[in-house]
């Protein structure tokens, strides 16, 4: 039996993401997913789902949404005051939902991205073997008002004690794990010490495309053949713009690769509001 | 043929190789070849692999313990197997509509060129072009082999939104917006062909290594083909070099 969650109100950017397409860069389809895949990952290692089940996924702004059903759903990534109703609930916890239930949440009160997990995953269409919304390939690029969502309808569980408390990580994220880039060797001795020695802020050009730094490095390094890129590629555009390349990026791009952020940065970067700081440490393989 | 490649670490899970820097032919037919017999070799640990002009991509599943013993893994399959024609190579003919009324850049793209329409139509429908990748839109294919009269600077602001079809230039190449997308290249055509259908398992028909030809119709069979693609009754069929 399928459950229905309406969505009341959207929030901003809101989407449904599960790991993304693998298998299909030979079509030029980005891979998608979630942008933070930690606190993704926790959404359904608490609720004892598959590690691919697909969340919602929200930014800033959550979405205010109604179940028909009985569920459980669990909250993480940027934290927020939640309510079930007018009751408070718990991040990081699985949370049982009655019929009729409305879950609601305010602003965020650090990082950008959330995520609403839901027993089994949410079920919307698979497109290219993923729910993951993206323009041209899913019907919607984001959920908008009165959209519904189905679900797998669960009465009850007998494992619902598990929770995380995360540790403040806000001096934690600071430094950001990079690797040299393709075209890392190109750079002279003084990029590379600016590189490195540059407290860098997130602009406020972002999407789940791309981040772009406001610094700019000077740069004499001529385009490439275009070439493959990744999530975590940082590009070096002529005018000086620092382009961190971020989940659903292309699969192939131009500029100068001159970082490659180590996995778990990205999902760092991904929870960097307009204007906070962080500085790149080079690191080996 | 053998070439000198260069392998590098790229990520946690990633290895590129990379062939001489040059947009070729040949690099293209012993890249294709050598994506895949690893696609063959490795069908269980590799989960990707993303190919262009002279380089690719191999994603693995799982993070690389042991960069240089893959390394050597790659290099041997490389050089144990001889270059073989694959598979035929495919042609696509393409129609597309040259038309004022349907590419809005047409008529500014031949002045900027001092060509007439109609050279601009007949410099663009005699290269058979060759489908190097796809990529920076899904079912976007970057092609080779445009003429060198027809080349012209990309736009300086793009286009907010370009139409889904529009057969464009942009410096020294040519191809087809496969979705409506911003754009920065001079509309110059417009085919009704569907080259990106996401409920498809095999989104885009083309793929690297195919050959493309546009052929230049007019107005009326571009809406007969239209209605027969919306009636489900239109196939392009390629034809085997």
């Amino acid at each position: 039996m399928k459950g229905i969650v309406e969505i009341l109100k959207p929030g901003l950017s809101t989407t449904i993401q599960d790991k993304g397409r693998l298998g299909y860069s030979k079509f030029g389809v980005p891979k998608s997913g979630p942008m933070d895949e930690v606190a993704f990952g926790f959404a359904n290692l608490l609720l004892g789902n598959d590690e691919n089940c697909a969340c919602i996924e929200w930014t800033l702004q959550p979405p205010v949404l109604k179940f028909n059903a009985p569920t459980q759903i669990c909250l993480t990534g940027a934290i927020t005051d939640a309510f079930l109703n007018d009751d408070k609930i718990e991040m990081y916890r699985q949370v049982e939902v009655e019929k009729n239930d409305i879950l609601s949440m305010y602003f965020c009160k650090n990082n950008l991205y959330g995520y609403v997990g839901i027993y089994q995953g949410f079920q919307s269409a698979i497109s290219l073997k993923s729910r993951s919304f993206y323009t041209s390939i899913t019907q919607n690029a984001t959920l908008k008002k009165h959209d519904k969502v189905p679900f797998v309808i669960s009465n009850g569980t007998e494992n619902r004690f598990s929770n995380l408390i995360l540790p403040e990580q806000d001096n934690l994220n600071y430094h950001l794990d990079v690797y040299r880039g393709m075209e890392f060797d190109l750079l002279s001795n003084d990029q590379k010490d600016f590189l490195f020695n540059t407290e860098f802020s997130i602009s406020n050009i972002r999407n789940r495309m791309a981040i772009q730094i406001n610094e700019e490095l000077k740069n004499t390094l001529p385009s490439i053949i275009t070439s493959p890129v990744l999530p975590g590629t940082i590009q070096l555009t002529p005018s000086g713009k620092l382009i961190v390349l971020m989940r659903d990026c292309q699969t192939t791009g131009g500029y100068p690769r001159i970082l490659q952020l180590s996995a778990h940065a990205i999902n760092q970067i991904a929870q960097k509001r307009t204007n906070e700081t962080i500085q790149f440490k080079l690191i080996d393989f | 043929m053998k070439f000198e490649l260069q392998y590098k670490r790229y990520s946690e899970n990633s290895i590129l190789i990379q062939w001489p820097a040059k947009i070729d032919q040949n690099i293209l037919q012993n890249l294709l070849f050598y994506k895949k017999s690893i696609e063959n070799y490795y069908n269980k640990v590799i989960v990707e692999i993303i190919s262009s002009y002279h380089s690719m991509l191999i994603c693995y599943v799982c993070t690389i313990e042991d960069f240089y013993s893959e390394v050597s893994a790659l290099k041997s399959l490389y050089n144990s197997h001889q270059e073989v024609e694959i598979i035929k190579k495919r042609l696509w003919e393409i129609p597309v509509c040259y038309s004022t009324t349907r590419a809005p850049d047409l008529i500014d793209f031949s002045k900027k060129k001092s060509l007439s329409i109609e050279q601009v139509i007949s410099l663009h429908t005699t290269p058979l072009y060759t489908v190097f990748f796809l990529g920076f839109l899904p079912g976007f294919f970057y092609l080779g082999g445009l003429d060198k009269k027809l080349h012209l600077p990309r736009k300086r602001t793009p286009v907010r939104e370009v139409k889904k079809g529009s057969v464009a230039i942009g410096g020294n190449q040519t191809g087809v917006y496969p979705i409506h997308s911003p754009g920065g290249w001079h509309v110059i055509g417009q085919s009704p062909i569907d080259f990106f259908n996401p409920n498809l398992d095999t989104p885009c028909f083309v793929s690297a290594g195919d050959k493309i030809k546009f052929m230049s119709i007019e107005d009326s069979e571009y809406n007969d083909i239209n209605n027969r693609i919306k009636n489900n009754d239109f196939e392009l069929k390629p034809i085997f070099l």
